[in-house]
C-alpha cells in the first residue's frame, strides 16, 4: 500500500492533463469550421429547452424561499424596504448562477456523459468514424456550444423565476403590485452587473458539457461504465463549477471594479 | 475485364528497378506483418494478407480470434502496434484526416453489433452517410435509404427506432447503412448472424451480387460455411492472430490441421 499514493497523485495529474487537453480541442472546434449547424441546434433543444422546466420551477422555489428568509431578517433591523432589491442582486449575482449550473452539472453532465458512453460502449462513435464522420466535432463540439449557449438563457430565466418566486412570497404578505416589485428588485443591478454574471455561466456550459463528453467518450466498460460516467461526471462538473466560480468572482472585479 | 499481361491505362508505369508486374494490380486491402496486442495478450501476430480488388476473402475462426480486431484495422478504428494496413496502395498511418476520410468513404462497414445510431430511425440511420457526404436532395436521399433498407428486406422498417428491432433486424439495417454509399470495398462482421437460414440465404445473394455487378471488394467475417462456399474467392481462417490456413473450401477441408476440418464440417452441417 506504500506507493498507492503516488500512483493516485500521478493518475490524478494525468486527468487533469488529459481534460485540459479535452478542452483545449473542444474550445478550438468551436471557432474553426466547418460547424455542425444541425447537430448543434438539436442539442441546443435537447440540453437547452427540455431543461427549462427544471430550472423555471427551482428559480421559482428559490426566490420564495429566499425572499421568506430575507424577510424575517430585515423585519428585524425595520429594512423591509430592502427585501425585493436585496433578494434582486442575490439572486443576479451568485445565487442564479450558481444554482442553475449546480442543477445543469447534474441534468445535462449526466444526460451528455451517459450518452456518449452509451454510444462509446455501443460503438456508434466507432461507426462515425467509419462513416468519415469527426466523431470529436460531431458529439463533443455540438453539445459544448449548445451548453454555451444554454446557460445564460436559463440562469436569465432562473433569475426571472426567483424574482418571480418573491413577488408571490410578497404579495402573500403584502399585496405587493408585481410593477412595483419588478422596479425595486432590478433597482440595484444594473447592466454590467447582469452582464457579468450572466456571461460567466457560458463558462460553466462549456465545463459541464466538457466534462460530460470527456466522462462519455474515455468510459470503458460495458454497460456499468455508463453509469460510472455519468455519476463521476456529475461530481466532476459540480466541483469544477464550484471551483471555477471563485476565480470568475474574483476576475469580475478585477475586469469591473465598479462592482465592488 | 484487362486482357492478362495489360497494365489497366492511367496506372503510373513502374520505376526502372521497381519489381511491379503488370499482372499483379494493387490490392484493394493489404496487410504486412500486422501485429497488435492489448496488454498483454497477442490478437493479431505478424498477419500478412493481400486482397485483390473485386474478389471476396472470407475470414473465418473461432470467436475471439481477432476478426473484428482485423476489420477494424482495415478501416482505421485501430492502429497495428507492428506492420503496415495499406487501402488501395496508401498506408493507413502516412494520411492525415481529411485523406483517412477519403479513403474510410471507399469504403462501407458493418459491425459486428450493427451499431446503429440509437437516437434516430432505421431510415436515418441509412440516409446518415448521405446526408453527410453527398449533395443528393433530400427525396433522393430518402428514396435511396428505402431502396437500400428493401435490398436487406426492411423496407418497413424505415420509421422504426433501432432500439425496436430484433438482432438480426438491427444486423441487416446495419448493412443497409454500409452500402449507402456504394462503397468499392465492403467489410462485413458476421453478416447472417442471427438470422434464419432463408434470410441468410438472401443477404449472401445480395452480397454476391454486390461483386458480380459493381465489383465490390468485399471482406467478410463468417461462420456461415454455405456462405463462405458462396461467397469466398479466398477463405481465410485466423487462429491465435496468424493464418492457421488459407485457400478455397476445397483446400480448407482438405487442410491437415484438425481445428480447420473440424470448423468446416461443424459449420457446415448447421448452416
Ligand atoms: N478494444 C479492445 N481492448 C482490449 N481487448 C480487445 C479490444 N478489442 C478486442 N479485444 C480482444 O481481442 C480479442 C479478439 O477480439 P475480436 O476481434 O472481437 O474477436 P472475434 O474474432 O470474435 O471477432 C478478444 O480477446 C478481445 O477480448
Ligand atoms: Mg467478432
Amino acid at each position: 500500500m506504500t506507493d498507492a499514493a503516488p500512483h493516485r497523485v500521478a493518475r490524478g495529474l494525468s486527468l487533469v492533463g488529459d481534460f485540459a487537453i479535452f478542452c483545449g480541442r473542444a474550445a478550438l472546434d468551436l471557432v474553426r469550421p466547418p460547424y455542425e449547424g444541425r447537430e448543434t441546434f438539436r442539442q441546443v433543444v435537447e440540453l437547452g429547452w427540455r431543461s427549462v422546466p427544471l430550472i423555471g420551477t427551482s428559480g421559482l422555489a428559490v426566490g420564495i424561499v429566499l425572499s421568506l428568509h430575507t424577510r424575517a431578517t430585515l423585519e428585524r433591523f425595520g429594512a423591509e424596504a430592502l427585501v425585493a432589491p436585496g433578494l434582486g442582486v442575490a439572486l443576479v449575482r451568485e445565487t442564479g448562477p450558481l444554482i442553475a449550473a449546480l442543477l445543469l452539472a447534474g441534468r445535462m453532465g449526466a444526460g451528455i456523459a451517459a450518452e456518449v458512453a452509451a454510444m462509446k460502449v455501443t460503438e456508434q462513435v466507432d461507426a462515425l468514424e467509419a462513416t468519415a464522420v469527426d466523431s470529436f466535432r460531431f458529439l463533443v463540439a455540438t453539445r459544448v456550444l449548445a451548453a454555451v449557449i444554454a446557460l445564460p438563457l436559463l440562469t436569465t430565466l432562473m433569475n426571472f423565476g426567483g424574482i418571480v418566486g418573491g413577488w408571490l412570497a410578497e404579495l402573500a404578505l403584502t399585496g405587493t403590485p408585481l410593477t412595483t416589485y419588478l422596479e425595486r428588485a432590478f433597482s440595484l443591478v444594473d447592466f454590467t452587473l447582469y452582464i457579468s454574471s450572466v456571461l460567466k455561466t457560458a463558462v460553466f456550459g462549456f465545463l459541464i458539457a466538457a466534462t460530460g463528453a470527456f466522462q462519455g467518450l474515455t468510459t470503458t466498460g460495458g454497460t456499468e461504465g455508463v453509469g460510472r460516467a455519468a455519476t463521476r461526471s456529475v461530481v466532476m462538473a459540480s466541483v469544477l463549477v464550484i471551483a471555477v466560480n471563485v476565480v470568475l468572482v474574483r476576475l469580475i472585479f478585477v475586469l469591473f471594479p465598479e462592482l465592488q | 475485364m484487362m486482357p492478362a499481361g495489360t497494365a489497366p491505362p492511367g496506372i503510373a508505369t513502374p520505376e526502372a528497378g521497381a519489381t511491379v508486374s503488370a499482372e499483379a494490380p494493387v490490392p484493394a486491402i493489404a496487410l504486412e506483418g500486422v501485429t497488435k496486442r492489448f496488454g498483454t495478450l497477442t490478437v493479431l501476430d505478424d498477419l500478412t494478407l493481400a486482397i485483390p480488388p473485386g474478389t471476396c476473402c472470407c475470414v473465418l475462426g473461432r470467436s475471439g480470434t481477432g476478426k473484428s480486431v482485423l476489420l477494424k484495422h482495415i478501416i482505421g478504428l485501430m492502429q497495428p502496434d507492428a506492420g503496415r494496413v495499406l487501402v488501395e496502395g496508401r498506408d493507413l498511418a502516412t494520411l492525415d484526416r481529411r485523406e483517412l476520410s477519403a479513403t474510410r468513404l471507399r469504403m462501407g462497414f458493418l459491425f459486428q453489433n450493427a451499431a446503429l445510431f440509437d437516437s434516430i430511425t432505421v431510415g436515418e440511420n441509412v440516409a446518415f452517410p448521405m446526408r453527410r457526404h453527398t449533395d443528393l436532395a433530400e427525396h433522393e436521399i430518402l428514396d435511396r435509404a428505402r431502396a437500400k433498407l428493401g435490398a436487406v428486406g426492411l423496407a418497413d422498417a424505415f420509421d422504426k427506432m433501432p432500439g425496436s428491432l430484433s438482432g438480426g433486424m438491427r444486423k441487416r439495417a446495419g448493412l443497409a447503412r454500409a452500402l449507402a454509399l456504394d462503397a468499392a470495398i465492403l467489410l462485413v462482421d458476421e453478416p447472417s448472424a442471427g438470422l434464419d437460414p432463408v434470410t441468410a440465404g438472401e443477404i449472401d445473394d445480395l452480397l454476391a451480387g454486390l461483386k458480380t455487378d459493381h465489383k465490390t471488394t468485399l471482406v467478410v467475417v463468417t461462420h456461415n460455411i454455405p456462405s463462405a462456399r458462396m461467397l469466398g474467392d479466398e477463405l481465410v481462417f485466423l487462429h491465435q492472430g496468424r493464418v492457421l490456413a488459407r485457400g478455397d473450401v476445397e483446400a480448407l477441408e482438405a487442410s491437415d490441421d484438425e481445428l480447420v476440418r473440424a470448423f468446416m464440417a461443424s459449420a457446415g452441417a448447421t448452416g
